[in-house]
Order: C-alpha cells, then sequence, then structure tokens
C-alpha cells in the first residue's frame, strides 16, 4: 500500500447535525422558490396567475414529498460564485475539446484510473455539489460518494501516470476549495485552509486567489 | 442558414449512426443505455436544430419532455442492471 | 452589419460545435474500450452540445416563450445528467464491463474490500 496522502487533520463533524428551525423555514423558501421559478418557466409567461398557482402546486410537492434536509451553513459569496461559474464553464470546455480529440485521435487507447478523493469538508451539500460539477464536466465521473467520511470515488479518463493522478486529486480538491469560497461558511473556507492537504500546484491558473 | 443546417444535420446523421451501431452491438445492457442517452441527447439536437432553422418554437416543448424522459430512462435501466448483478 | 445578422452568425458557430461534438461522441463511443470511458464520450453531447445547440436556437428564435423552454431543458439536463451517469457507473464498477488492465490505480477496490471485510466481521462477531 502506498502512503494515504489524504489523512484528515481531524475528524470532520457528523455529516448531518440536526437542524434549526429558521434554517428549516429557509430551505423550505428556497425550494418554494426554485419550484415556482420552473412553473413559470414550463408555462413561459410571466403572470400573477401562473406564480400563485405555481405557490399552490410547490406547496403541495413539498408536503407530499418533502425533502431531505440541507445543512447550509454558509452564505453566497456573489464573487466567489462568478469565479466559480467561469472556470467550471471553462473547464467544461477544454475537457470537451481533449475528451473528443482523443476519440478521433488514431491508434490510441486511453489509459484510465479510478481514484479515491477526500473532501475536506464533510457536509452533504459540499458533497453533492462537488460531484455534480465533476461529473458534468467530461473526463470525470464519480462512481461511488461515500457520504460517512466524504470521499468520493471518481473515474478519471486520459492520465498516462500515476504523477497525472496525483495531479487531478489537486484538481478535485481545488473544485471544492473554489465551491467553499462560493457557498462556504467562515468555518468551512478555515477548514479548507488548514486541511492538512497541500495547496493547489500553482499551476492552475485563475484557481489561485 | 441552409447551409448551417444541411451541415449540422449531416453531422448528426453520421453521429446517430455511430451511436446506433453501439446500441447495436451491446456487449451489456448499461452499454446500450448509455448509447441511447447519447442518441437522446442527439435527438434534442436536432429538434433543437429544426426549430432555429424554421424560426418556429412549436416542436420546443417536446425537448423538455425528451430530457427528463432520458433521465428516468437510463436510471431505470441502471436499477434494473444493478438488481440482477447482486442477486 | 445587423445586429439580426451578427447573432445568426453566432447561433450558426454554436449549432455546428454542438453538432461537432456530438459526433465527437458517436465515434467514441464507438472506439472507446469500455464502459467507464464510453460514459465519458457521452457526457459530452450531453452537456456542453446540448448547451450550444440550446444556445445557438435561442439566439435565433429570440421570443420571450421560447427561451424560457430553452432555459428549462438547459435546467433539467444539467440537473439530471450527473445523477443518471452515477447509477449507470455504481451499476456497471464491479462487473467484467470495465477492463482492468487499462486502469492505472483503482482505489474504489481496495475501499469496497475494507467494507466488505468489515461487514464480515460484524457478522462473525
Amino acid at each position: 500500500m502506498k502512503p494515504d496522502p489524504m489523512t484528515p487533520a481531524e475528524p470532520t463533524e457528523p455529516p448531518n447535525p440536526p437542524l434549526s428551525r429558521t434554517a428549516r423555514r429557509r430551505n423550505r423558501i428556497v425550494a418554494m422558490t426554485f419550484l415556482v421559478i420552473v412553473w413559470v418557466l414550463l408555462w413561459g409567461t410571466f403572470s400573477w396567475a401562473n406564480v400563485i398557482s405555481g405557490l399552490v402546486v410547490a406547496a403541495i410537492l413539498l408536503a407530499v414529498f418533502p425533502l431531505p434536509p440541507v445543512t447550509f451553513a454558509g452564505r453566497v459569496h456573489p464573487w466567489g460564485a462568478l469565479r466559480f461559474l467561469l472556470r467550471f464553464l471553462r473547464d467544461l470546455v477544454v475537457a470537451s475539446v481533449q475528451i473528443a480529440w482523443l476519440a478521433l485521435r488514431p491508434r490510441h487507447i486511453p489509459r484510465s484510473a479510478i481514484i479515491a478523493v477526500k473532501l475536506r469538508v464533510n457536509s452533504d451539500l459540499n458533497l453533492t455539489l462537488t460531484a455534480e460539477a465533476l461529473s458534468l464536466v467530461p473526463g470525470s465521473l464519480i462512481l461511488e460518494a461515500d457520504r460517512n467520511t466524504g470521499t468520493l470515488f471518481i473515474h478519471v479518463i486520459n492520465v498516462d501516470s500515476l504523477a497525472e493522478v496525483e495531479k487531478f486529486r489537486h484538481e478535485v480538491l481545488a473544485l471544492e476549495a473554489r465551491i467553499i469560497a462560493a457557498i462556504g461558511s467562515p468555518e468551512e473556507l478555515r477548514q479548507v485552509r488548514a486541511g492538512s492537504t497541500p495547496p493547489p500546484p500553482v499551476d492552475l491558473e485563475g484557481a489561485t486567489t | 442558414m441552409t447551409i448551417v443546417a444541411v451541415t449540422v444535420t449531416a453531422l448528426l446523421a453520421v453521429a446517430g449512426a455511430l451511436t446506433l451501431t453501439r446500441i447495436i452491438r451491446g456487449p451489456s445492457i448499461l452499454d446500450r443505455a448509455v448509447a441511447t442517452d447519447v442518441l437522446l441527447a442527439i435527438i434534442v439536437a436536432a429538434i433543437a436544430t429544426e426549430a432555429a432553422y424554421s424560426r418556429d418554437g412549436t416542436a420546443l416543448p417536446v425537448l423538455v419532455v425528451l430530457a427528463v424522459l432520458g433521465f428516468v430512462g437510463s436510471v431505470s435501466v441502471a436499477r434494473f442492471a444493478a438488481r440482477r448483478n447482486s442477486k | 452589419m445587423s445586429l439580426d445578422a451578427v447573432l445568426d452568425i453566432v447561433a450558426a458557430f454554436c449549432l455546428i460545435s454542438g453538432a461537432l461534438l456530438s459526433l465527437a461522441a458517436g465515434v467514441a463511443l464507438v472506439r472507446f474500450p469500455d464502459l467507464l470511458t464510453r460514459m465519458h464520450a457521452a457526457a459530452k453531447p450531453q452537456v456542453l452540445g446540448l448547451l450550444l445547440v440550446l444556445v445557438g436556437a435561442g439566439l435565433r428564435l429570440r421570443t420571450g416563450v421560447d427561451v424560457t423552454t430553452l432555459v428549462l431543458v438547459g435546467i433539467f439536463q444539467l440537473a439530471t445528467a450527473p445523477v443518471a451517469a452515477h447509477m449507470v457507473g455504481r451499476a456497471g464498477y464491479p462487473q467484467d464491463d470495465i477492463r482492468g488492465d487499462l486502469l492505472l490505480t483503482d482505489e474504489l477496490a481496495a475501499h469496497l474490500d475494507r467494507v466488505a471485510g468489515e461487514r464480515e466481521d460484524a457478522a462473525r462477531a
């Protein structure tokens, strides 16, 4: 066995601390807003009739199919969110072109690897968002997520050496840092900075603050 | 715009044919599910291109249905395959 | 050049790049060696290719109702594609569909072995 590079400095807190009442109410408001937006988009025109009927439908939906609790301790940082979004779009384009080239390249069978990456902030929201962002970008694929330890198992294509595997691991952690910078609480930001994993290498331009 | 439409149609047709060969060849049901998903994405692209070419949005609600249908389809196939494996 | 013409050219560019990505995905589906690598190929027309095509169609249509529908298609696709990919990947993982000889490392196998071992210990105790 090779040494484990992802040992956490301190045990992470349980993934699902009980929610306060304000947190639950905020979750419900966020879900309501999103459902009403989808409803209005489905109708295609903004009118009060649409909004009110949407509110009724959303209330019924949330009462019949309640959502699992989401712990969201932080707040949205617009600047961090914008940077995450731009970087995500850039990754999307670059990775898509790379995979397209990989497909068209003659006489080349791509190598791949399955790696485990332990995230520094073990919350359901962070785990989900990181996994979603990774899955959307071609070239990385979530196979399994361990919620207890906050570990993602990622299949990554187009790696030719173990050094590139390590580089990819750093990129995942940099992605997590960007997500936390976009929506994290000060506590989570501190966790990311103090994480035992080394900071992302400088050649990832745009990722460093 | 006609040239664009013809080019896109040709590209999508070739892509669809290649995807179909994967659906036929398999080998596993999951391979077919993935290929079917891609075929669905190609169909969505074709319908959207048609709407863009004729400047007519009548067919667009179909895209919403297709986007959701693809998801339901591949998830149910995946669950089916997973249950069969674990036996 | 009028704004309409510029928008049309941008739309044409988006549509053609989306179609090219679909084509590359088709080629990749035929050429890539195993299920998981093919899934990487599948993610490309489903995400970027579809977004490009939707933007292209939106630039051509330019009416409120149509654009909201296109936005909705984009949201649905972006929200559901990773979930579907995860389900398929998880269903396919422990099977022979995956070419182990092309993997550099497999840290999930070690994890699964550990979990299975812990379960056996718990069952014995």
